[in-house]
């Protein structure tokens, strides 16, 4: 099986207007930044994009959220310092925000990849966030009730990868990335380094069933 | 009358008196802004794990300068390094042990705390202001013991320990544990209950500055 995609451009090329787009990453660690240029130029827009930030400065989910590209932020963590694209869009009413507890976010994608219905957890009972969902009471404590977050499209970011779309990681840049990738119909994985050989079984952290493509890109952010 | 006129506790000094109460052995996470400063002060001979929500155990000091991993970072996207021990794992992984009573202690800040254990610290009132909840919610609910870490009033002086929150909640009944520039109190089921003073401030000059009454 090969997997490999020869550049960025052919790698992102299947990402079509109005797509629900997950892109991993926390802070500025493990953000497929290759991938997302070549989304910035490949054009697609009216996106929904699930990430635990919604970019920073001017790279990233930033530059997608300047070239008007983003129709809606599903993220926990929208503000952060330097998110002043994401800010700008939204003061102007121009990108919808969900915001999701960071837990409960992981939670949805990982239901989302595993097959189930949703799930029940106490985060956010009783507050603002729970509003006009399901809830129950379970041995005296309150629960939310809360579905699957699957996407159309992921765009990840490891450290190594293999033929067959294997995949680890290097220290905090892992986050969201394992878990998206279970999660999209279609994951596109931005490497840092292509191994020629197979990766030891033992060090894979995503098993290539769930990646669709991998790329190399070896700038680290 | 005006906090600087009492003798106050610096940001440091109150990292410093928290860290005194995290036991040896403790798994911690520790919330974004001042409650990182806390990693700093942890009294020599006891060991204490950092939990970063991004996936890390064993977070380590600050990296000398030209020796940053810019892949290793903290929740507060601080450059970090990694301790003795340390591991890294996935999101849902982190969060399990979050919610999953894993973690022993969490230091969060605050914008308001009401004496019935109430926690505000994700959103004010201020509807242009994107929210950011991040990974306050998921903390509170799993964390069975949460320390709030923060100044005893606003910058205008209004106060921040109230008798119910005015803001947006994070979670419900959920602080243990208030550490202020003037006083550390215990949310106890009759409310606010005074642990100790920051030395040179009185009951007095605290409760003035306090909406819900301090029980001693």
């Amino acid at each position: 099986m090969d997997k490999r995609v020869k550049d960025l451009e052919r790698a992102v090329a299947p990402v079509i207007d109005g797509a629900s787009l997950m892109i991993g990453g926390f802070g500025s660690s493990g953000i497929p930044f290759g991938l997302i240029d070549a989304l910035l130029e490949q054009g697609a827009s009216g996106l929904t994009v699930i990430s635990n930030n919604a970019g920073a400065g001017e790279t990233g989910i930033a530059k997608l959220l300047k070239a008007g590209r983003v129709a809606k932020v599903i993220c926990s963590y929208p503000r952060t310092p330097g998110s002043i694209w994401f800010e700008k869009r939204f003061e102007a009413g121009e990108v919808n925000l969900e915001v999701v507890p960071q837990g409960t976010l992981a939670e949805r994608i990982r239901c989302a990849g595993a097959g189930l219905g949703g799930f029940l957890t106490p985060t956010a009972y009783g507050t603002q966030l729970a509003e006009g969902k399901e809830t129950r009471v379970i041995d005296g404590r309150g629960y939310v009730f809360e579905q699957p977050l699957p996407a159309d499209f992921a765009l990840i970011r490891a450290e190594r990868g293999d033929n067959w779309g294997n995949l680890s990681f290097h220290a905090t840049a892992r986050n969201f990335n394992p878990v998206m990738a279970m999660a999209a119909k279609h994951t596109i994985a931005e490497v840092r380094e292509l191994s020629n050989d197979p990766l030891d079984p033992e060090s894979v952290v995503t098993p290539g069933i769930f990646v669709k493509s991998v790329t190399e890109f070896e700038v680290r952010l | 009358m005006s906090v600087m006129t009492m003798n106050a506790l610096d940001d440091a000094q109150l990292a410093a008196r928290v860290a005194q109460d995290i036991p040896d052995g403790s798994y911690v996470n520790l919330g974004i802004g001042k409650p990182t400063y806390v990693s700093a002060h942890v009294p020599k001979g006891r060991e204490v794990i950092f939990h970063s929500e991004n996936g890390m155990l064993g977070v380590g000091p600050t990296p000398e300068p030209g020796t940053e991993d810019l892949e290793l970072i903290d929740a507060s996207k601080r450059y970090v390094t990694a301790a003795p021990g340390a591991a890294f794992f996935e999101h849902s992984d982190s969060f399990a042990m979050m919610r999953g009573g894993h973690i022993d202690i969490a230091v969060l800040g605050a914008y308001q705390v009401a004496e019935n254990g109430d926690l505000a610290n994700w959103a004010t009132l201020d509807e242009t202001y994107p929210p950011a909840v991040g990974g306050a919610m998921d903390l509170v609910v799993g964390v069975p013991t949460i320390f709030v870490m923060m100044r005893h009033v606003n910058r205008d002086g209004s106060p921040k320990l109230l008798k119910s929150c005015s803001f947006p909640l994070t979670g419900l009944g959920v602080v243990s544990r208030v550490y202020t520039d003037l006083a550390v109190l215990d949310v106890t089921p009759e409310g606010f209950r005074l642990v100790e003073l920051t030395d040179g401030c009185s009951l007095e000059e605290v409760q003035a500055m306090t909406e819900a009454c301090i029980l001693t």
